[in-house]
């Protein structure tokens, strides 16, 4: 099947291009730290970037459906606070802590489900909403911060696998097999897909809509808890700040965009939008690595955000019909 | 006994009677054309069949057994599949995701991407389509080879009897050529093919046998070839089919600057050297078969398309014009009927005044404030010029008639007192009851002094309404009827011949 | 059966959609929670109690103003939490360069969140991109600005007489001076969205930008003007802000972008543009601040708040904000 790659290289275009922008600022940001890329500083680097790529994957089921989910971050938060409270203890006790968070972000993600479906609101609203109760819930577990964390779980998912190789990468590793590519490659995520890019033609073609935009909601809620474990093992505590999540949630989906996933739904991958929350990432840190004054990191950030933003307009120079421009 | 059988079958929306007492026959192996105007019933009879709605009376009769669908999955099980007219394809997917998109082939739970591909490969080649990659995706192909993939799709899922609406409307002449020996082929090995189409010389190509809908009534079924065409439309409009077009004055070759010209227009590939004259109180026409760059002409003139060179004067003088709203100042003075109302030509949850006012706002405002009693005396005044039948000015514009909303698209821009009409396509899919008043409108605009360019894809159109015809092919002007020369028969063969003539050009 | 001519059914029409069901329900909502208020504290219901509640409100009325515009549009503007604060924060900046600068402090203040807003503008009317990651980037790109401006600390300027008096002030029968200032600039969308061509190309672009392209409408002006306007209003919010804490403040802004977009819907816009009457975002924002304020008069604890909150935006969505089936 030689004639193929031209249309597998067109399929995951965007995905490809996320990579290749991620390497090029990692290979700026390696060759140019003061203390040299050693296992400990890829280890921090890491498990910043890790966080805010499981999250980044979490908008990304969402978005591909043509909604979004302004939640992402209170779902995390709430997660961190429950964690911070029942992850400790013998083995058991923190795996049934961990099953606990798990669960309590797969509800989560399925409330926003079932309120876009069956009340047929829009999401951007409806997370809006479910944001503020699960940040008020997150609120009355941890009302100052607090808590702890089963020690050896912490250490194993924020430390280093033997080579030096940071364990959240092999988390990374982990919820891409397990989650996203089952998903993607089931008739349930291309319904998802098929969904974002016509929701007309998808039911015309008698796809499974609301089970798509319902198994979507949950299992960005699950990754979200997950991340919100990820958040209580670097911090070893719960902390119920509304900045943080707001904050999680917006640079989602800065990392989406940047990772090549349309906002519209129906194209990009997951994979991209990891690549697209590190390379956000590693901008930040650039900063810090060429010794500018990190008075200038927000603004920086900022900028390179609004250029990365504004190469989306490149395919505008290609159209010759402007009516493609208007929807 | 027949395949399918509908009998007595009818549905009511709320007041309206969309199917009243309907009967229809399906024989296995034979390709039967349901004719009808718009509102006549036939795409309800179809939604009917295919299980997207269920009746209100009636019985279906499948191998002489009743049956009833819940829902087009029901349908397609019992073997009957429709190909509608929007098109039901997802674009981000590829075309194998999309042909097998209601049941693909599964392997350890996860869609078995090999078989998910042979599948599609087979459904491709049995609807004659086999040069399309089944990676591709479809938002890249063209709206002919989606229309193809549509069909690929429908096949898939071996139907007993297939739904065609209006199927062939997007397609290119090759292949439509190529449908036709499929659906030829189809027929011979026992498919029974439901054909619902506007085209006379389609159904005559086709068909082995016609019923006509009327009103949501069936009022005949018929061998094919059995009735002329005038009879046929005389039972569809339930009328004395008399000639609708208003009478051309006869004219001289007009000596004045033209109104419109263009030099050496052309656009990517789609435009190739065009250049016209167009004379105020010309009624011009754009002919040839359809998509040979004659909607691309009307968009650049508008200056919808970026990359064209060439020169456009208007009154002999060079003008430029980079978008719609320099197309329509007063000093060039064009407007721009589309090719989608619904979409293109109407804000649909506005109002009907809002409407009709919003091209020519700028005119019934002062220094951005609008003039509420200008506006409404001019909406007033169109509503009438027109005869749009309206429930009052502030009912929303989708809640009228096809035919109906296409008059507020042409009043709209009648607000702008235009000098340059283009038109796209105008009367696709409107009752003939409009179409009329409609052919007459523009000859009375044309006598008026405006000048006019249109395309149509009804050849009785072109022949009816124009002055001149301009037959385009793959982007060029080919061919010039003036007046008499103007035929159904040169029309076609103008279109046809020049296949001819490149054939055998590259054949030398 | 005679039709009714054509004026009666107009003004049939007319009566029909205006008893808009969202803003109905939107003010009925807000009677329920003075009731409900009343029953907590017995000064819920005086006039000195409900004119301090408009007057909090005024700033949230000013600045979903703005977001009503561009929602209308079919957009979304993610820029108000660092554009209220740019506001505030340059407009007691000018306050400290002298007194030209502290006549001009509230120009100032606006004059930069309207720059911002065409930033914001362009990127979407010429550059087509979403405008949910533009009004994103130039969140960021404000902030970043603060951060350099005030060197990462509190802003240190105070605000100008001038600001304190329109925030802070009373005038005409002791009516608060912010709630004169919403009142006009609610004056002004009205007409400007009712009234005006660029009204009603808003609404076109919000319902069928395609259409309203194809019919001549200078669309890409049209929507650089909303989102400058929007920044503009923005700003302005955070200058009464700053008149009415004296300073400006880090992060000021941050409380107001989901109050602003859900005040807007609860009024009965349609979220995906073109459809919205600013009656309703005035119901909207009322609703929002009366909710904040029984939920503080109650004692709640903060938790409790925030879920209320997010329970009754949505109760409130449900019963009249749901979108059509697909069999409809």
């Amino acid at each position: 099947m030689s004639g193929d790659w031209p249309y597998r290289l067109r399929e995951h275009r965007g995905t490809l291009l996320a990579f290749a922008a991620f390497m090029v600022m990692f290979a700026i940001y390696a060759a140019n730290h003061p203390a040299g890329l050693n296992a400990n500083v890829a280890t921090t680097a890491a498990n910043k970037g890790v966080l805010l790529a499981i999250v980044a994957m979490a908008q990304t089921l969402v978005v591909l459906t043509s909604g979004i989910d302004l939640s992402v971050g209170m779902v995390m938060v709430l997660a961190n606070c429950l964690a911070s409270g029942i992850v400790v203890g013998s083995p058991l006790m923190t795996a049934l802590g961990v099953a606990g968070v798990l669960l309590t972000g797969c509800v989560c993600g399925a409330i926003n489900g079932l309120i876009v479906i069956y009340g047929r609101l829009q999401p951007i609203v409806t997370t809006i909403a479910t944001g503020s109760v699960y940040y008020g819930l997150a609120l009355a577990l941890r009302r100052v911060p607090g808590g702890d964390i089963n020690a050896g779980l912490a250490d194993a998912l924020t430390g280093q696998l033997p080579g030096g190789v940071p364990a959240s990468l092999a988390l990374l590793l982990a919820l891409v097999l397990i989650v996203w590519l089952p998903w993607r490659r089931a008739a349930i995520g291309r319904a998802a897909y098929a969904l974002g890019s016509s929701e007309t033609a998808a039911y015309m073609s008698g796809v499974p809509i609301r089970r798509a935009q319902f198994v979507a909601y949950m299992l960005a809620g699950l990754l979200a808890s997950v991340a919100g474990l990820f958040v209580t093992c670097i911090t070893y505590s719960g902390e119920a700040s509304a900045a943080n999540g707001s904050t999680y949630t917006l640079y989602s989906i800065a990392a989406v965009v940047l990772g090549g996933v349309s906002l519209f739904g129906g194209s990009g991958s997951a994979v991209g939008a990891i690549f697209g929350a590190l390379m956000f990432r590693t901008i930040g840190d650039l900063l810090f690595v060429f010794n500018l004054d990190p008075l200038w990191q927000p603004l920086f950030q900022g900028v390179v955000l609004a250029a990365a933003v504004c190469l989306g307009s490149v395919r505008l120079l290609q159209v010759r019909n402007r009516l493609e421009l208007y929807g | 006994m027949s395949l399918f059988l509908m009998q007595g079958i009818s549905k009511r929306y709320g007041g309206v009677r969309a199917l009243q007492d309907a009967q229809l026959a399906i024989e296995a192996g034979r390709i039967h054309a349901v004719l009808g105007e718009n509102g006549a019933g036939k795409s309800t009879l179809i939604k009917i069949m295919a299980g997207v709605v269920t009746p209100d009376e009636g019985v279906m009769l499948l191998d002489g057994k009743p049956v009833s669908f819940a829902s087009p999955a029901a349908a397609n099980d019992a073997g009957i599949v429709c190909i509608f007219q929007e098109l039901s394809l997802i674009p981000d997917l590829s075309v194998a995701d999309n042909i097998a998109i209601s049941n693909p082939p599964r392997r350890f739970g996860l869609i078995d991407r090999r078989a998910q591909r042979r599948m599609a490969e087979e459904a491709l080649a049995r609807a004659g389509a086999e040069d399309i990659h089944p990676l591709a995706l479809v938002k890249d192909l063209s709206l002919s080879r989606r229309q193809m993939v549509e069909i690929a799709k429908a096949l898939a899922r071996k139907p007993r009897i297939l739904i065609l609406d209006e199927a062939t409307s997007a397609l290119t002449a090759a292949d439509v050529t190529k449908i036709y020996a499929v659906l030829k082929r189809l027929r011979a090995e026992g498919l029974a093919l439901l054909y619902i189409s506007h085209r006379m010389h389609e159904i005559t190509e086709l068909a082995d046998e016609c019923t006509v809908f009327c009103n949501g009534r069936s009022v005949a079924s018929y061998a094919a070839g059995t009735k002329t065409d005038n009879e046929v439309v005389e039972l569809m409009i339930g009328r004395e089919y008399s000639g609708v077009f208003p009478a051309r004055t006869a004219r001289a070759a007009s000596t004045a600057t033209a109104r419109l010209e263009l030099r050496r227009l052309c656009w990517t590939d789609k435009l190739d050297d065009i250049s016209l004259q167009l004379h105020a109180g010309e009624v011009i026409g754009l002919g040839g078969l359809d998509g040979q760059g004659q909607r691309e002409l009307l968009l650049a003139l508008f200056g919808v398309l970026r990359g064209t060179s060439g020169e456009v004067l208007v009154d002999g003088k060079p003008v430029n014009i980079t978008g719609p709203s320099v197309a329509k100042r007063a000093e060039i003075g064009m407007a721009l009927i589309p090719e989608d109302r619904k979409t293109e030509g109407l804000m649909l949850p506005m109002s009907v005044r809002e409407n009709l006012s919003f091209a020519a706002l700028g005119r019934l405002s002062r220094w951005g404030i609008v003039d509420a009693a200008a506006e409404r005396d001019a909406v007033a005044r169109i509503v009438r010029l027109l005869a749009v039948r309206t429930d009052g000015t502030e009912l929303a514009a989708g809640s009228l008639s096809g035919g109906n909303q296409q008059k507020l698209v042409i009043g709209k821009w009648l607000m702008m007192a235009p000098r340059i009409i283009l038109l796209n396509d105008p009367t696709r899919g409107i009752d003939v009851g409009t179409k009329q008043e409609i052919y007459t409108l523009l000859r009375e605009l044309a006598e008026a002094g405006a000048a006019i360019l249109f395309y149509s894809t009804d050849y009785d159109e072109l022949v009816g309404c124009c002055d001149r015809v301009l037959v385009m092919y793959d982007g060029a002007i080919k061919r010039e009827l003036v007046g008499a020369q103007i035929t159904e028969r040169a029309l076609i063969s103008s279109a046809l011949n020049i296949d001819a003539d490149t054939r055998q050009a590259a054949a030398a | 059966m005679g039709r009714p001519s054509g004026a009666e059914a107009n003004t049939l029409t007319a009566l029909r959609s205006r008893i808009d069901p969202a803003i109905a329900a939107a003010f009925g909502c807000i009677v329920l929670l003075l009731l409900l208020g009343s029953l907590y504290s017995s000064s819920f219901l005086s006039p000195q109690y409900l004119l301090q509640q408009l007057k909090v409100a005024s700033f949230l009325g000013v600045i979903a103003t703005g977001a009503m515009i561009v929602i209308l549009l079919g957009q979304i503007d993610l820029s108000v939490p660092w554009v209220v604060a740019v506001g505030g924060m340059m407009a007691t900046a000018a306050t400290g360069w002298g007194p030209l600068g502290q006549a001009l402090a509230i120009p100032v203040g606006v004059a930069c969140g309207v720059a911002l807003g065409l930033v914001s503008g362009f990127g979407v009317a010429f550059l087509r991109l979403p405008s949910m990651i533009v009004t994103l980037a130039v969140n960021a790109i404000a902030q970043g600005l603060m951060v350099v401006h005030t060197g990462g600390f509190s802003p240190q300027d105070s605000s100008s007489p001038a600001m304190r008096f329109i925030a802070t002030g009373h005038s005409l029968f002791g009516i608060p001076n912010a709630l004169l200032v919403w009142a006009a600039v609610g004056g002004a969308a009205v007409f400007l969205l009712t009234r005006t061509t660029f009204g009603r190309t808003v609404y076109a672009i919000g319902n069928r930008e395609r259409a309203a392209y194809l019919s001549g409408a200078r669309t890409r002006g049209v929507v650089m003007a909303a989102f400058a306007i929007a920044g503009g209003l923005s700003a302005f919010g955070g200058v009464l802000l700053a008149g009415y804490a004296s300073k400006a403040a880090q992060a000021m802004g941050d409380p107001y972008l989901l109050p602003a977009i859900a005040a807007v819907v609860l009024g009965g816009t349609a979220i995906l543009g073109g459809r919205g009457s600013y009656l309703g975002t005035v119901a909207g924002v009322i609703l929002i601040t009366l909710l904040q304020s029984i939920l503080s008069v109650m004692q709640m604890e903060e938790f409790g708040r925030h879920v209320i909150y997010g329970v009754v935006i949505i109760a409130m969505l449900l019963v009249y904000g749901r979108g059509r089936r697909h069999s409809d």
